[in-house]
């Protein structure tokens, strides 16, 4: 609760210093200590203390898992303002808004780490999603931060009402709007039977599922992803594609808990021809991008669809994966992408020879890469670690993880295309000027990554605090 | 404490020479560096008993920072520690860019090859395996030879391609282990059904066979070992293939008892097939450092097969020669080395007569070289008939067959002798000279290691005798 609040005023808190503050590059340090309240709010109620209470009826219910979440999303934006800062007060002619959008995203993404209710569900789905509509178009002049913008909005409209038509059909049907099913009972060994779930219910969950997988970039729900993450303003792209995604997935996982035993035995089947087609089209159509944002986009896709896995396996091991896997891919990201604004060309020459310009740049660069392909060291191994490690521990699903490693083996390709372009090429990489506090924020995520790579404990033992 | 002495020493002087700037400081720190190391070795060999180190690293994973030096590991681990050293000082005049930051990767390098040699915790075993690719990627891409850039990259997925398979293989048995340990006794006594260890062997198996190279998994390594800078290929072939064979003994034939057997034929014809494969392309090569590659997947292919014939003596003779190829062949890349260095060709076809310009390179060079056909009273006589003995226990046709190779072997290699050193000089060897001090020094270590070890190998069999009477007391 206390962080609902708290990032609901803070938006307002800037978008009013947009009015009164003359000088537009103090707006960062605003925000900075802006996220360090919200995270210190955060946490207060992690251990237990609350500024104000409210009783929301059990509309909201605030667990471990999913502060500890919001922990984690709030400090992967903390980084990526300190990093990219600079750069959302160039990306348009409002900077202010845009930093108040950004905490308003943040208040949606608190609402889904503690949705116990559809309604609830869908209000911060919206919360989240409008800002970014917003963000999506900030880049005014340029056609296709438009066109992304437009598309984005009327495919995501669109799903609010595939999502509005599923909540409403479950809510027929059960005459409940808990996330978990009445028609779910448990056995009195402990597994879920669902003696009665009718065909209405069955129709809403799927509705539902179809509308997350659209929210996660999902395969065959994908199609907006490229577009959009490549037509925004990179800098914007950065944070939907890691915090918002993340936000996204956590919802996934929190909201077919307690739905997708309904669908019984076909359940698995069904995710499973998803996480093979999200492996699929991202992977293999990265490899024939030749920009790295358009690149990064669709591994984005890539990257969920082992998150995904959470979801398969839902056990004790997916959800601390799945809070790795957050983190590691959010940082990774975020990284990438505060270099890739830096850079005057996109495209894979665009870096050629940045190892001698910019060494400590492409060092950071390389770790953040190495990361996102699930090199040991790195965090991106412990997070596609547990994520395997979950669904071998189910005993089923074998041959899914073997297909899994092989796709992140073609991932390897197109991160490592970039590292190849950085340090084996010839080539005057031109980026825009570097400051000595950039590069330092670099080799604080890069050490991070390796951090985390090296003893995850240190992430996760907080975690069961 | 050595053993985790063994580790770090390369490791943090590795990281430390990344920070300089000066180069014949780098190349003096990563020489002394590597002769630490190898005296901490020599201690480790003069140690009895295994040794051992171990500490928490992930309580909730059940993986400990565990290292066991036994035997096998304290032969492999003076094996790379004598590696290096050598490397540098034979390439000590080398000049290359940045140089600060490839002697930091090759001990980089170095550490990740002793922690696969060291660990006994499964993930800490991967988080080596895969430690030991990285830097070697940056090397080979960096300094290589003209097509560098596609062929590591081949060689890199390959290798990755495997190191993933291993990775669920891991997971699988990790699951079944009764304490949820990745320890290697929990490992070896993970409870697998017959079925189970079919599917696990296959997925270790892959890894390890690409790493060695066993056909038809070789198709990387010839164009990797042309293509690297000759300093990296002496470890990529003299220490980095020993990685799949050590991994084989140290862990799937105790794991999978079952799965090994059932597919000890397959690997062994497997096996054969490339050695006769790979001693009859390297016949028909017009270049160096190609032929040496073709002969190390034939030397290789027989230590495979050894260890497939699950047999006692066949085993002894893969410790044995684990050891002796990766002296005699780092011998021959470092002449390869000195022939490109001076003569700026590694083709046969453009030498000649070089033993009249450099005659002590060819006295050295010609000995390492009858060491590579395994000559008696040569280090590597001894290994390959034990191995052949333990062959011919095991099927007796498959030892006539992969007895072909030791002829075969012969004609390459005394052909490539023939080419190179004897006969009229030729236009590029005409202003050959006889090769620098650092190197006739080098080359006359290893040749005094051939000789020694080829008439008296007993201390080496004695060495590695509880790695071995430990398998096989098992069964």
């Amino acid at each position: 609760m206390n962080a609902i609040i708290v990032s609901a005023l803070l938006g307002v808190v800037m978008m009013f210093s947009g009015i009164l503050l003359k000088n537009k590059s103090s707006l960062k340090y605003i925000a900075i200590g802006g996220l360090l309240l919200l995270l210190i709010a955060n946490l207060f109620q992690t251990y237990g203390v609350y500024t104000v209470v409210v009783n929301s009826h059990e509309l909201l219910r605030f667990q471990k898992f999913g502060l500890f979440f919001n922990s984690i999303a709030i400090s992967a934006t903390l980084i990526y303002v300190i990093l990219s800062g600079r750069d959302i007060e160039h990306a348009g002619n409002y900077p202010a808004e845009y930093f108040a959008l950004i905490f308003f995203v943040l208040c949606g993404v608190s609402i889904l780490c503690g949705f116990n209710s559809l309604l609830m569900l869908f209000l911060g789905i919206e919360i989240l999603s409008i800002p970014l509509y917003i963000l999506t178009g900030s880049d005014k002049r340029n056609l296709k931060s438009n066109e992304a913008s437009l598309k984005y909005f009327l495919m995501g409209a669109f799903t609010a009402g595939i999502m509005l038509m599923g909540i409403a059909l479950i809510y027929g049907a059960t005459g409940s709007f808990g996330i978990v099913s009445p028609s779910i009972i448990t056995t009195p060994t402990g597994g879920t039977a669902v003696p009665k779930a009718s065909y209405l219910e069955i129709a809403g969950v799927l509705l539902l599922f179809v509308a997350m997988c659209f929210k996660v970039s999902a395969a065959p729900f994908h199609f907006w992803t490229p577009d959009v993450y490549d037509g925004a303003p990179s800098v914007f792209t950065s944070f939907m594609a890691t915090i918002v995604k993340a936000a996204g997935f956590f919802a996934f996982i929190r909201l077919l808990e307690g739905q997708s035993a309904i669908l019984g035995p076909t359940w698995k089947i069904l995710l499973s021809f998803v996480i093979i087609a999200t492996l699929l089209i991202g992977n293999i159509t990265a490899v024939f991008q030749q920009s790295v944002k358009r690149m990064l986009a669709y591994s984005s896709i890539a990257q969920a669809g082992f998150m995904l896995f959470a979801l398969y396996s839902a056990n004790d091991i997916s959800k601390e994966g799945i809070l790795l896997y957050a983190a590691a891919y959010s940082l990774a990201t975020i990284g990438i992408f505060a270099v890739l604004i830096k850079m005057k060309d996109y495209t894979l020459d665009g870096f050629n020879g940045l190892a001698k310009t910019e060494p400590v740049l492409a060092l950071t660069t390389t770790i953040c890469l190495l990361s996102l392909s699930g090199i040991p060291l790195t965090a991106g191994f412990f997070a596609k670690y547990y994520m395997l490690a979950s669904v071998v521990k189910t005993g089923t699903g074998l041959w899914l993880v073997i297909v899994a490693v092989l796709f992140a083996a073609v991932s390897v390709y197109y991160y490592f295309r970039v590292i190849q372009a950085m340090y084996f090429r010839e080539g005057v990489a031109e980026t825009t000027e570097i400051t000595a506090g950039f590069k330092a924020g670099m080799v604080f995520v890069a050490g991070l990554i390796i951090l985390i790579g090296v003893l995850p404990s240190l992430l996760l033992n907080y975690f069961y605090f | 404490m050595i053993p985790l002495l063994l580790i770090l020493i390369p490791l943090l002087s590795g990281l430390a020479i990344f920070l300089l700037k000066d180069s014949p400081a780098s190349k003096a720190l990563a020489l002394v560096s590597s002769l630490a190391t190898l005296v901490l070795s020599l201690m480790a060999v003069f140690t009895k008993g295994a040794l051992t180190y171990d500490a928490a690293w992930l309580p909730g994973l059940g993986s400990r920072f565990s290292l066991l030096q036994d035997g096998m590991s304290k032969m492999l681990s003076l094996l790379t520690a004598i590696s290096f050293p050598v490397v540098f000082a034979a390439t000590y005049k080398n000049v290359y860019q940045r140089s600060s930051a490839f002697y930091g990767l090759m001990l980089l390098t170095q550490a990740g090859l002793l922690g696969v040699f060291l660990a006994s915790d499964a993930l800490l075993f991967y988080f080596f395996w895969e430690l030991a690719l990285i830097p070697v990627y940056f090397l080979c891409s960096i300094w290589g030879g003209e097509k560098r850039i596609a062929v590591t990259f081949k060689f890199f997925v390959y290798t990755f391609i495997g190191s993933l398979l291993m990775l669920v293989g891991l997971l699988y048995v990790y699951s079944q282990t009764a304490d949820h340990s990745f320890a290697m006794q929990s490992f070896y006594h993970a409870n697998l059904s017959a079925h189970a260890q079919n599917a696990v062997f296959a997925l270790f198996f892959i890894a390890f066979a690409i790493k060695m190279p066993i056909f038809p998994f070789h198709t990387w390594q010839p164009d990797a070992y042309e293509q690297s800078p000759t300093a990296v290929t002496m470890i990529l072939s003299g220490v980095m293939v020993k990685m799949g064979i050590f991994a084989v003994i140290r862990w799937l034939l105790p794991m999978v008892p079952q799965g090994f057997h059932a597919h000890s034929m397959l690997v062994v014809l497997l096996s054969v097939t490339g050695m006769i494969y790979a001693s009859l392309i390297a016949i028909r090569q017009d270049d160096i450092k190609r032929l040496i590659a073709y002969s190390s997947i034939a030397h290789i292919g027989l230590m495979c097969a050894a260890i497939f014939v699950q047999n006692q003596i066949g085993l002894e003779g893969v410790m044995i020669q684990m050891f002796n190829h990766g002296i005699n062949v780092i011998g021959l890349w470092i002449v390869a080395d000195v022939i490109e260095q001076q003569l700026g060709t590694r083709k046969f076809s453009d030498l000649g007569g070089l033993a009249q310009k450099a005659p002590v390179l060819a006295i050295l060079f010609v000995i390492m070289a009858l060491a590579n056909v395994a000559l008696p009273l040569t280090n590597a006589f001894v290994g390959e008939f034990l191995m052949f003995n333990g062959l011919f226990q095991f099927n007796g046709w498959i030892a006539a067959v992969a007895g072909i190779s030791i002829i075969l072997a012969a004609v390459y290699t005394l052909n490539m002798i023939q080419k190179i050193f004897y006969g009229n000089t030729v236009e590029k060897t005409l202003q050959a000279v006889e090769v620098s001090g650092n190197v006739q020094w080098v080359l006359s270590i290893l040749v005094l290691i051939v000789l020694v070890m080829g008439v008296y190998p007993q201390p080496m069999i004695e060495l590695t005798k509880d790695t071995v009477s430990a398998i096989f007391a098992n069964r």
